[in-house]
């Protein structure tokens, strides 16, 4: 559905976005990730036609965002980072107008705008003015004016910025929902968000896709080693003796308090040692007072992959 | 086309909400009044104190005719002051609330974005005009005025607006702040206004260039109730350019992002 190949564009010299690519199947969900700065906002723009790539192509639908820009602005709805909103519009006034840009006929205008303010929950202030509307109800103002048309592609640009977390939870489980019929590119700095909503992950660090993949699979291939956490009561040294002992283990790191080793140990990729090392403890006598394989955050990955030089 | 007139209707109802659209007609009409009925009493003494020196059989005086001219050469100025408030925001405002990007990224062309609100600041205009054309109703109360003249003298000020107009639009893409497009559209129309004055010292074609130059000199025929082609020219090429830059500069927005 979105096809975006060796995309880059130039800043007054400086790269914001450096020869990206990636690809969006029909009905998924790609979360788009990445620290401020990274070229999140830029990517969305050169694919909603705002502003043209200083090199590649990228194709929505089909259709090239540079030479069919026309087609590809009928076929997608865009939420900026900041809600494109007249403050001197009522809600459903603006829908209309968007509605109307967007090329909605006007006999299927009044059910489209509808459906936007059902799916947004903004039938409560649908006659009141923008400006006057909290940040809250201003972004989903945004949102419905995305949705409206019903486009096949939605791009929106940090969806759930300033909204609390109940209208976070409602947002998401919107977007959730909209993944049968629509596909959808969410840029976001919010990690559980990814985990929660996306199908797919793209991360992107100055200006560059650093990793993608599902958010359970990247977690896994950063691991690059499992990790144990270990909590055992007896002499310390003899622990920490005993534990480097077993084969595929590859470092153990502990902090000792009193009688009790609280440690974390490297194991080989693939070698689930907890067996091992639970029947080693227990045949020597000691207390094992935790044991667990721990699982690196998408947090974690995202820290790891960012802030490496 | 449907686009044009949807924009075109947006931007004639935020008119209408802001404050913008009564503090200029109110503007307009209360100085177009003033000097309506200046012209007037002055014109009323002038011919008592005529008649009182002269009796009755005096110079023929047409004054309606008289009335109207002055009164349309003082309005060529209000509408240099009062033009750039009118396009300062067009497309300043959308850039700084950030809805030029919504309407970049729907089906809506730059073209379109441009002709709907070119067109409803020239409604805008339109309905200042006719509002003050309303004033001049007394005229035709009380007596039997030519009103080809006047017609056409409306004319030229529509055509002169929609120059100015086209000048602002330009302007107003090129700046997030509505005050600074006010500043600058204002000062090229009273440039553009005033350049008549470097005429005198010039000489020969310089001469012609910078009379023809002059956003005023094409209005005087107008005025007089003459309808002259070359002025239409003059007026409507300088409000195609003016569209032609704004178109150009919306495009080179995007590139510079």
């Amino acid at each position: 559905m979105i096809e975006v190949e060796h995309v880059s564009k130039v800043y007054g010299g400086r790269k914001a976005v450096d020869d990206i690519s990636f690809s969006v199947k029909k009905g998924e969900i790609l979360g788009f990730l990445g620290p401020n700065g990274a070229g999140k906002t830029t990517t969305m723009r050169i694919l909603t036609c705002y502003m043209p790539a200083t090199d590649g192509t990228a194709r929505i639908a089909g259709y090239d965002v540079f030479d069919q820009s026309l087609e590809v602005r009928r076929r997608i709805g865009y939420l900026p980072e900041n809600p494109p909103l007249y403050p001197e519009m009522t809600v459903d006034s603006y829908l209309n107008f968007a509605a109307r840009i967007k090329g909605v006929r006007s006999g299927a205008r009044k059910a489209q705008v509808g459906d936007a303010v059902e799916k947004c929950s903004l039938g409560d202030v649908r006659h009141r003015i923008i400006g006057r509307l909290s940040k809250g109800y201003k972004q989903r103002v945004g949102l419905a004016q995305a949705l409206v048309g019903n486009p096949e592609v939605l791009i929106l640009d940090e969806p759930t910025i300033g909204l609390d977390p109940r209208q976070i939870h409602e947002v998401r489980s919107l977007i959730k929902g909209l993944a049968e019929a629509h596909t959808v590119i969410l840029s976001t700095h919010i990690l559980p968000e990814v985990g929660m909503t996306c199908s797919r992950v793209v991360i992107i660090n100055k200006g560059k896709v650093v990793a993608q993949d599902t958010p359970e699979g990247l977690a896994h291939q950063m691991k690059g080693a499992e990790r144990i956490s270990l909590t055992v009561e007896g002499p310390a040294d003899a622990v920490r003796e005993k534990i480097l002992a077993v084969d595929g283990v590859l470092a153990l790191q502990a902090e000792v308090r009193d009688q009790v080793s609280t440690c974390s140990v490297e194991c080989r990729l693939g070698s689930d040692l907890r067996r091992v090392l639970a029947r080693q403890i227990v045949d020597a006598g000691w207390g094992l007072l935790e044991l667990r394989a721990v699982s690196l955050s998408l947090e974690d990955v995202f820290i790891n992959l960012t802030t490496q030089e | 086309m449907q686009n044009i007139l949807a924009i075109w209707q947006r931007e004639m109802k935020s008119y209408f909400v802001s404050p913008i659209a009564y503090v200029v007609l109110t503007v307009f009409l209360f100085l177009f009044g003033l000097f309506f009925f200046g012209n007037l009493t002055e014109v009323v003494q002038y011919t008592t104190m005529m008649q009182a020196q002269f009796g009755q059989g005096g110079q023929p005086f047409d004054v309606p005719a008289y009335v109207t001219q002055q009164l349309m050469r003082t309005t060529s100025v209000i509408l240099l002051f009062l033009i750039p408030m009118l396009t300062m925001g067009l497309f300043s405002e959308e850039k700084k609330r950030g809805t030029i990007e919504l309407l970049l990224t729907t089906p809506v062309g730059n073209f379109q974005a441009l002709m709907g609100k070119y067109l409803a600041s020239l409604t805008f205009l339109a309905i200042l005009l006719a509002a003050g054309a309303l004033t001049l109703s007394p005229l035709f109360i009380y007596g039997r005025p030519d009103w080809k003249p006047i017609l056409a003298a409306f004319l030229g000020m529509l055509l002169y607006g929609a120059a100015l107009l086209a000048l602002g639009l330009f302007v107003s893409t090129l700046t997030e702040s509505q005050i600074v497009a006010v500043v600058i559209t204002f000062g090229l129309g009273l440039l553009l206004w005033l350049v008549s004055v470097f005429a005198s010292s010039a000489t020969g074609a310089a001469r012609d260039v910078i009379n023809y130059l002059s956003v005023i000199s094409h209005l005087d025929d107008f005025i007089k109730g003459v309808i002259d082609t070359s002025h239409i020219i003059y007026y409507v090429t300088f409000a195609f350019v003016g569209l032609f830059l704004a178109y150009r500069s919306l495009e080179s927005m995007r590139w510079k992002g």
